[in-house]
């Protein structure tokens, strides 16, 4: 088996009394979709901070690549090569769209520290940031303003955004939450494109989305991983099915 | 950009011509030397404000401290502007770089408060400063010469000096905006989650624009203490500050052009109604407040609007 991209290792965290990540074990292979389930209050949320470094956790390890980052910030882990999507659109409103891939590009090729050349004029910058765009298909919407796009297409842009920081792993946070049924296709075409060339943890309600999707699956019930496998396993899983499938998909 | 350009530059070129077309005269000029000094302070300010989305009420503690190095080193005979001009600059940068290292971890109403603060921190210290006049301020023996020579103490050559040093903040401020520094700090002003998520900090980048804003302030200090030849407490105080931001936000917050416009108007009606009336300052607040409720977007945004 190959080496881990990601591991989690017996990742702790308490809020008072409550234990929001209990003893949490997960390996990201290379090249895999690995998508995390969960019914609400699973603590998926709180685990996701603790893998993009928004929240320290109380004990344990994340090993990104081999190399320990539980203590970097987040623009540290981006820096790494661990990119990620945020559940509440998080894009530059006031940038166009070119603009918003643009401040990634510039983010891992040079200095940001130059004063002299307005930005807006950095063929090669520029040109990378189309590619981007293009890879999402957002190549002809590239001088609309971020705040006009609509909701899909923002999704959309903050994956061309993350993308343009080249990582080596897409950490996509509900990326179809909030998306029309239109959308969600066009969102869930757009990721088995990119299923292809990039390893992806999937955090995701839509469990539509996720059987289409994933290579395999862990299931976070009350911050514990109660079982890992392929959709197939994870489909069959009593403990699964009981504790989470059987119920409201709410 | 382009097209709302015209208005700054007509302006610009306006207090060029003004020596010209009846307006040299000691009073004009004096009054037009403050409006250019305080709009290069505001300038910085709009920098600070609309650019980094640093809402300082300390700026005008950059400002006052640039003033007090001029006046300290007059005091003790340093007059070369190749020294105090580099001291003043200097003096405020080193100012901005300490009290911005602790300002810059705060934000929103925590970050107006600690640069309120550290102003009010610069204002004290001056009040206290006996040996340069303490409370009453100092009176400078002469304004500052430029390798030995009196320039300054030329009305035109002065007007036009002020005028060169608020075009070059105008334009060097503009260019940093548009660089890849001035977009990290504009991306950072919206969302400073998206500039982490692309594997930048943003504290750096604002710790260096909230410095040379303070560089920049310190510049007009020296200016400023040259055009009046006495410095004074008074310039550090929170309602200098207060009115800098008032100038920038009359101007347009979205424009750093608008504070060039926001600080001349400023300066020409507080001159204008403190010379019709005694309690000028009953008019002038209630003005200020209806240009603020009014004019959405500043008198930049007026003019941006008629020609957007």
């Amino acid at each position: 088996m190959a080496e881990p991209l990601l591991r989690l290792v017996d990742l702790r965290k308490h809020y008072g009394g409550l234990a929001v990540t209990d003893g949490v074990c997960l390996d990201v292979l290379p090249g895999e979709i690995h998508a995390v389930i969960g019914p609400n209050g699973a603590g998926k949320t709180t685990l996701i901070h603790e893998v993009t470094g928004i929240v320290a956790p109380d004990s344990g390890r994340v090993v990104f690549a081999g190399r320990d980052i539980t203590r970097l910030s987040l623009a540290r882990r981006v820096r790494a090569g661990l990119a990620r999507t945020f559940q509440i659109t998080s894009v530059v409103a006031g940038f166009t769209a070119l603009e918003n891939v643009a401040l990634a590009v510039q983010a891992r090729s040079g200095s940001s520290f130059r004063f002299l050349r307005p930005a807006a004029t950095e063929r090669a910058t520029n040109d990378a940031a189309m590619a981007a765009l293009a890879e999402v298909g957002l190549a002809d919407r590239a001088a609309i303003p971020a705040g006009a796009l609509s909701h899909g297409e923002k999704r959309a842009l903050e994956l061309a955004i993350a993308l343009a920081t080249q990582p080596r792993l897409l950490l996509l946070d509900e990326p179809l939450a909030g998306a029309g049924p239109e959308e969600t296709e066009r969102l869930i075409a757009l990721l088995t494109r990119l299923k292809s060339a990039y390893t992806i943890l999937l955090v995701e309600h839509d469990m539509q989305a996720v059987f289409a999707l994933a290579d395999r699956v862990s299931v976070l019930v009350y911050g514990r991983v109660i079982a890992t496998g392929t959709v197939a396993q994870i489909r069959g899983d009593a403990a699964v099915r009981a504790a989470y499938l059987g119920e409201d998909e709410g | 950009m382009a097209r709302e350009a015209w208005l700054p530059l007509a302006v610009l070129l306006a207090l060029g011509a003004a020596p010209f077309v009846g307006l040299g005269g000691s009073y004009e000029t004096t009054l037009m030397a403050r409006g250019m000094i305080l709009g290069m302070a505001a300038v910085s300010l709009a920098f600070l404000v609309g650019g980094a989305g640093l809402a300082s009420l300390g700026h005008a503690a950059s400002l006052g401290i640039g003033a007090y190095a001029v006046a300290i080193l007059d005091a003790h005979g340093v007059t070369d502007a190749a020294r105090v001009l580099p001291a003043a600059i200097g003096a405020a940068a080193l100012f901005s770089l300490v009290t911005g290292a602790i300002s810059i971890r705060t934000s929103g109403v925590h970050f107006i408060m600690i640069t309120l603060a550290f102003g009010q921190m610069a204002f004290f210290t001056a009040s206290s400063l006996a040996a340069y006049g303490g409370d009453d301020g100092y009176t400078m023996y002469s304004r500052t010469e430029v390798w030995g020579a009196r320039l300054l103490e030329d009305r035109l050559a002065f007007h036009y000096i002020c005028l060169g040093a608020l075009a070059l903040t105008w334009g060097g401020c503009a260019m940093l905006l548009a660089s890849r520094f001035g977009r990290v700090l504009r991306a950072a002003r919206e969302n400073a989650q998206r500039v982490e998520a692309v594997g930048l900090s943003p504290y750096p980048f604002r710790l260096l624009a909230y410095v040379i804003a303070g560089a920049i302030a310190g510049a007009a200090g020296f200016l400023l203490a040259n055009a009046t030849e006495f410095v004074s407490p008074a310039t550090l105080s929170w309602q200098r500050s207060g009115e800098l931001l008032f100038m920038v936000i009359l101007g347009g917050v979205g424009r750093l052009w608008g504070a060039i416009l926001g600080a001349l108007v400023f300066v020409v009606l507080e001159t204008w109604l403190a010379q019709q009336m005694q309690h000028w300052k009953l008019v002038f607040g209630p003005l200020l407040i209806l240009a603020v409720l009014f004019l959405r977007g500043g008198l930049s945004g007026l003019v941006a609007r008629r020609h957007g």
